[in-house]
């Protein structure tokens, strides 16, 4: 059975391949192809969960070992896959997610010319993100790591004509490469540390290890997962990003990739559980984020940005529940799985309402679309209520147990935690209200517009290259309702599917360890708390835009909400201080390079070129004063020579 | 009678022969004047040769001969063609030389 | 007698260079047909070198020796350990398509123009570099390797200051000025060092009485060879300096911006990918089995040069506005790469400095001969001249990507192995310098996608918009690097365990062995 485990990124692999080297030939079937392999891969994932459902629970590690890679004296690095329940997990959602996503896209990118290389990327993708949770070793992780970055870079930027899309692209890749720079060093850190990076010898040798390395470790691995998962202070590219097609956001930026930096945290639990200052800056960077990404959510009024904001959060989320050690671990992963399914059905729904509407994205300009898009506005209204926390849904079970465990870490530290998830999920509430509010119910504002204004960020809308006219909202085609349908099924019951006799707890535990914690309230009171706050959030947005019109240009807004619709200013920040900075730095390094360092050269040479100047003069060119030096140097000669004689 | 006499007499014929070129101005006495060094040292040669009793000088001055027999075609062939040239043969009017 | 296999890698190209250069002028296709010949059976002997070394035997194979200038103890000896083998390899591998790659590059200019371009005599002195290049890696002998490291200064000026880009904004005049300076500029540069290397191994000579390297490492080893501190860190630093000039280290390294820039590409890659190896295989080679104890004194410093070099090679690549000069900067960085891993004295570092200056050949050939097909197409050098050429060229574009992908060391391609193994194995023998040199990994990626982003993205500049896609010549020509970037980035064992023994014995050499890990020495 071990022998499947390959197969599961050679099938995507090889649809990259033949999409990308196949040229024009494959335009005509080129998505097809792509959808069945992804298909493929999700069926030998079912496959291998069938087996390992069959084995004990202790025994559902299946190891591959496929060849050595990197051979140098100590330094051995092998190309081994390692398939337990975490992987299996994260194969089943990526897979899963994935295929239907391919299926979505086949209607979403019908008209675009490019759509064979579209899929090729998306096949790239998957082959990236499931080495990169089926790697035994940290190295072999990196190349997924990195595989899912150029993925994304590629995909990001898929529109390359739109100069906005292309700095995004760069933008996401850059500041990944920051946090891979942490992985490299963990990396390194381990070796010099374990003398591996091959996981069970590194996890079985924590205990002989010094503290200050295993949270310098550590806090480089978070620093990783912050690249990748859009954490405070690496989450600026995520914004951006929203610039590629949106089944790439859905797929790439809400569902798997992103999330990968939270199965860098747990998977690597036993070195975090060894090293407590670590884990107290992983819950501090998930508290910020949460927050962070809920304000910029609240003020967003593209509909893409607006959620990537809420993804950004829900990460926090999922980071702060990893931080909490053993409490936290499984949770984090369930919420990450059913965030897996609405998030991502969110997104499709956003992309099936911009299908309809010219592919236009600012909310302000939607408005009373559930009439004429009835199965986009039931999706996504079920995945709504499952982010919000509607009790019953997933996202309730998910992020209860979430809060739960935050207050269960005890002590000031656990009062504030669990402040600050309870908090989130208030917010959490406001800003999906909103969406849902500005987007489904309301004014029609987008009758009888005038002319295409521009949206609140700046950027020039599509819409306006797309057409003037009015748009005429209709619902998408079967291949992009279908995956709609299947996700807001995963976001209804996957919570209770999970939650039921505890399940998914039993069948990671294993993996991840796992630890109750006794919280100080009880689970009734932060449930209800919750509900209650949720409520607020609900109310809130509802006072404010279901019972007003809504402008169809945003108003000032208040010194906070201009700052947030900025992303609280970290990109002016990041401008300032890193792109001009830089840009000075390098400008002045080319000057510094030719005239000091070239010119220390140059002026060797103007010298030595000065000095054979004037030696020049003695050349004048007649024989005879050329034969005058030649009898004088031959007389200085012999005498010399009867000089040394003589001595 | 003593051999270094004879070494004298090259020393003598070598410095007419060296103030000639540096003194001269025309390229057929100047040229007259190297053939004088070189046939001085060829008498250096072959005295040198008779003190030590050892042939190498003698063989030497036969190959200075045979180069100076081919560097006075060569430089003659000059010398005519620059006369043709410049209607001159003085040596100063070629200094070309220079940069 | 065995046939000497080696005499024969190097001697075909010679050959072959002359009888090139003897083809009439009226056919020139012949001569270009009869270059690429020579090379691909070059390549052939050189898979036959590689296929008949047996990593686990001695330490040089197929050894040739045989008197030559007996008075002065000069030996014509050639042998091979594993990192040279790997390096003949890669130049022979790369000739070809640095022949076929330059096909037009020497035709004779449009019917008006008054320079002469002797198209035979380009690929002629292509096929003298290899002959050289080769040698030197062969060389056992130090006054043979001398001979050809200056040797080969000597096609490689003509080609810098002959033959450059077709088209040029700045007008005919102006181009061959730039580039008489640039090939003069090369030619002091390393004469320069060459002269002082010269001296060093004049000193050499006098202190150790041979010019046999393994005679000599022999003698040094069992100790009837003694040498004074002093005089072994003079001669080092002779030799160093020759090698550091070639490679380029900061700060010497201002020839190489201009020498890339003003020739074609095919002879920029000739420059970085062939050339400038030797360089760096010298280091490893003769300066460290040569003088260990100075070599390991000068560790520090060269670390540091190395570091600047890693970090102001890239910051300067970013303020770039010439594609070629661009990548000549990024190559400075890489070269501070290597020279850090050389000097990391661990066998990942070594290990990966070797693998690191295959990868880096080939990469380095990928994207300079892709952006040699972009310029040679719209006729500028200047980045801001593109735009939009993803649209109009896709398999330009996305080559260009690859080429440039590898540059950045993304995994899965051959140049992160090699980066990897040099950063672990620096960080290992010295963390501060190893940490800081990760930051070039996010320098990398921005010069290299600030390249793309102007170039190939956005919209279509009206210039490039009527712009072919890459010929079938073309094509040719990168996809068996893009085929070989990949293999390598996923199965480098082969290399590898060419190059592991020879990293070993000179480490041994240099009496260091790799630190140990923490948990280890916890037991």
């Amino acid at each position: 059975m071990e022998n499947l485990i390959a197969l599961l990124i050679a099938a995507p692999l090889l649809g990259a391949a033949v999409l990308l080297v196949g040229g024009r030939r494959l335009d005509a079937v080129g998505h097809w192809i792509g959808t069945l392999l992804a298909a493929a891969s999700f069926v030998i994932a079912v496959v291998l969960f069938a087996g390992l459902l069959g084995r004990s629970g202790d025994d559902r590690t299946l190891i591959q070992h496929l060849f050595t890679w990197v051979p140098v004296e100590s330094f051995q690095a092998d190309v081994t896959f390692r398939l337990d329940q975490l992987s299996m997990t994260f194969v089943l959602l990526i897979t899963g997610v994935g295929s239907l996503i391919h299926l979505y896209s086949v209607g979403y990118m019908e008209h675009d010319e490019r759509r064979r290389r579209f899929f090729g990327y998306l096949n790239l993708f998957l082959a990236a993100m499931l080495l990169l949770v089926l790697a035994d070793n940290y190295l072999l992780l990196y190349v997924g790591w990195e595989g899912v970055g150029l993925a994304s870079y590629l995909l990001i930027g898929f529109w390359q004509h739109k100069p906005s899309a292309a700095t995004a692209a760069k933008k996401a890749f850059l500041v990944n490469r920051v946090g891979d720079m942490g992985l490299s060093i963990a990396i390194m850190l381990m070796f010099t540390t374990f003398g591996t990076f091959a996981f069970g010898p590194v996890f079985g040798h924590v205990t002989d290890a010094s503290q200050g390395k295993l949270t310098a470790i550590a806090l480089m691995l978070l620093l990783a997962a912050c690249g990748k998962s859009a954490q405070v202070p690496l989450q600026s590219w995520l914004g951006d990003a929203m610039e590629g097609p949106t089944p790439v956001s859905a797929l790439i930026h809400a569902a798997t990739m992103v999330t990968a930096g939270v199965y860098l945290v747990v998977r690597s639990g036993a070195i975090f559980n060894a090293a407590p200052d670590a884990q107290l800056v992983v819950t501090v960077v998930g508290a910020v984020t949460l927050l962070f990404g809920a304000i910029v959510g609240c003020a967003k009024d593209d509909i893409k940005k607006a959620l990537a904001g809420s993804t950004m959060s829900q990460i926090g989320y999922m980071v702060l529940a990893a931080g909490l050690g053993p409490i936290g671990y499984v949770y984090a992963i369930m919420h990450l799985v059913t965030h897996g399914f609405f998030k991502a059905g969110l997104f499709l729904g956003a992309g099936s309402v911009m299908h309809g509407m010219n592919d236009e994205v600012d909310m302000r300009k939607f408005g009373g679309l559930r009439k004429y898009m009835p199965i986009t506005y039931w999706t996504f209204g079920l995945g709504y209520l499952a982010i919000i926390g509607f009790p019953g849904l997933s996202g309730f079970f998910s992020k209860d147990k979430i809060i739960e465990s935050a207050f269960a870490k005890g002590g000031t530290e656990g009062w504030i935690l669990g402040a600050v998830t309870l908090i989130g999920a208030a917010v959490t509430a406001y800003y999906m209200t909103r969406v849902m509010l500005m987007t489904f119910f309301g004014e029609e504002r987008w009758k009888h517009r005038a002319t295409a204004g521009e949206s609140v960020d700046g950027h020039a809308a599509p819409a306006e290259h797309a057409a003037h006219a009015e748009p005429h909202p209709h619902e998408s085609p079967k291949t992009m309702t279908i995956p709609m349908i299947v996700l807001a099924f995963g976001s209804v019951f996957a919570g209770a599917l999970f939650t039921w006799g505890s399940s998914f707890l039993h069948w990671l535990e294993p993996v991840t360890g796992h630890q109750e914690g006794d919280s100080p309230l009880s689970t009734w009171t932060i449930t209800s708390a919750t509900f209650v706050l949720m409520l607020i959030g609900v109310g809130a947005a509802y006072a404010q835009y279901g019972r007003r019109p809504v402008p169809a240009v945003a108003p000032r807004g208040s010194l906070v909400t201009r700052a947030a619709r900025r992303d609280l200013l970290q990109d002016d920040f990041n401008h300032v201080v890193l792109v001009r900075g830089g840009e000075h730095l390098t400008r002045s390094l080319v000057y510094v390079d030719h005239t000091l360092v070239d010119g220390v050269v140059n002026g060797t040479a103007a010298s030595v070129g000065g000095l054979s100047g004037r030696l020049r003069r003695l050349q004048n060119g007649y024989a005879r004063s050329y034969a005058v030096s030649m009898f004088g140097g031959a007389a200085l000669l012999v005498a010399a020579t009867l000089l040394m004689r003589a001595v | 009678m003593n051999p270094v006499n004879y070494l004298y007499l090259a020393a003598l014929l070598f410095t007419i022969g060296a103030t000639g070129v540096l003194i001269r101005r025309n390229a057929i006495v100047v040229f007259m004047c190297i053939e004088l060094m070189l046939n001085a040292c060829n008498l250096a040669f072959v005295t040198f040769s008779r003190m030590h009793g050892n042939l190498d000088g003698q063989v030497i001055a036969f190959f200075t001969m045979v180069v100076a027999a081919a560097e006075v075609v060569v430089g003659l062939a000059i010398i005519v063609s620059l006369f043709r040239s410049r209607h001159s043969a003085s040596v100063d009017d070629a200094s070309l030389m220079k940069l | 007698m065995s046939f000497p296999l080696l005499t024969a890698t190097a001697v075909l190209p010679a050959v072959g260079a002359v009888a090139t250069a003897a083809v009439p002028a009226a056919r020139r296709t012949a001569a270009k047909w009869l270059a690429l010949l020579v090379s691909l059976a070059t390549l052939a002997l050189a898979i036959v070198v590689l296929v008949r070394f047996d990593p686990g035997g001695a330490r040089y194979q197929l050894t040739e020796s045989h008197a030559w200038i007996s008075d002065f103890g000069v030996r014509y000896e050639l042998g091979v350990d594993g990192i040279g083998v790997a390096l003949v390899a890669l130049t022979a591998l790369l000739i070809p398509f640095i022949v076929l790659a330059g096909w037009h590059d020497a035709d004779p200019l449009e019917t008006g123009s008054r320079r002469w371009r002797p198209t035979q005599g380009f690929f002629a002195l292509i096929l003298a570099v290899e002959a050289m290049v080769i040698i030197s890696f062969e060389a056992t002998d130090v006054f043979l390797f001398y001979i050809f490291f200056e040797a080969m200064l000597i096609p490689m000026y003509f080609l810098i200051g002959g033959f450059g880009d077709r088209a040029h904004q700045q007008g005919e005049e102006a181009a061959s000025t730039q580039r008489s300076y640039a090939a003069v500029k090369f030619l002091l540069y390393n004469l320069v060092g060459g002269l002082i290397m010269l001296a060093a191994v004049i000193g050499l000579y006098v202190v150790a009485g041979s010019f046999s390297l393994q005679d000599i490492v022999a003698a040094r080893a069992n100790g009837s060879l003694h040498m004074a501190t002093s005089t072994e860190r003079w001669l080092f630093l002779g030799f160093f300096f020759a090698f550091a000039v070639k490679a380029p280290l900061w700060p010497l390294h201002t020839w190489l911006p201009n020498a890339m820039g003003e020739s074609t590409a095919p002879v920029a890659v000739l420059i970085t990918a062939v050339v400038d190896k030797v360089g760096t295989f010298a280091m490893l080679r003769y300066c460290l089995q040569l003088f260990p104890e100075a070599s390991k004194w000068a560790t520090p410093v060269i670390l540091v040069l190395a570091l600047v070099s890693i970090v102001y090679g890239a910051l300067l690549a970013v303020g770039q506005r010439d594609i070629k000069r661009l990548v000549a900067y990024a190559s400075i960085s890489h070269f501070g790469f290597i020279i850090m891993g050389i000097f990391a004295m661990t066998s990942q570092g070594q290990s990966g400095a070797t693998l690191y200056m295959v990868n880096h050949g080939i990469s380095t050939a990928a994207l300079m001969l892709v952006a040699g097909f972009l310029i040679s197409r719209r006729g500028s050098r200047l980045i801001s001249d593109y735009g939009g050429v993803q649209k109009v060229a896709p398999v330009l574009a996305g080559t260009f990507l690859i080429g440039g992908l590898a540059t950045l060391s993304l995994p899965g391609l051959a140049p992160f192995v090699s980066e990897f193994l040099v950063l672990v194995g620096t960080f290992t023998s010295h963390p501060v310098i190893g940490i800081i040199a990760t930051f070039g990994i996010v320098l990398a990626a921005l010069y290299t996608l600030v390249l793309y982003q102007r170039t190939m993205t956005g919209p279509v500049k009206p210039e490039v918009s009527a712009m072919p896609d890459l010929r079938v010549r073309e094509v040719a020509v990168v996809a068996p690097l893009i085929v070989l970037l990949i293999f390598l980035g996923v199965y480098p064992k082969p290399i590898a365990d060419i190059v592991n023994p020879a990293v070993k014995q000179t480490l041994s050499d240099v009496h260091k062995s790799d630190p140990k890990p923490d948990v280890e020495a916890v037991k």
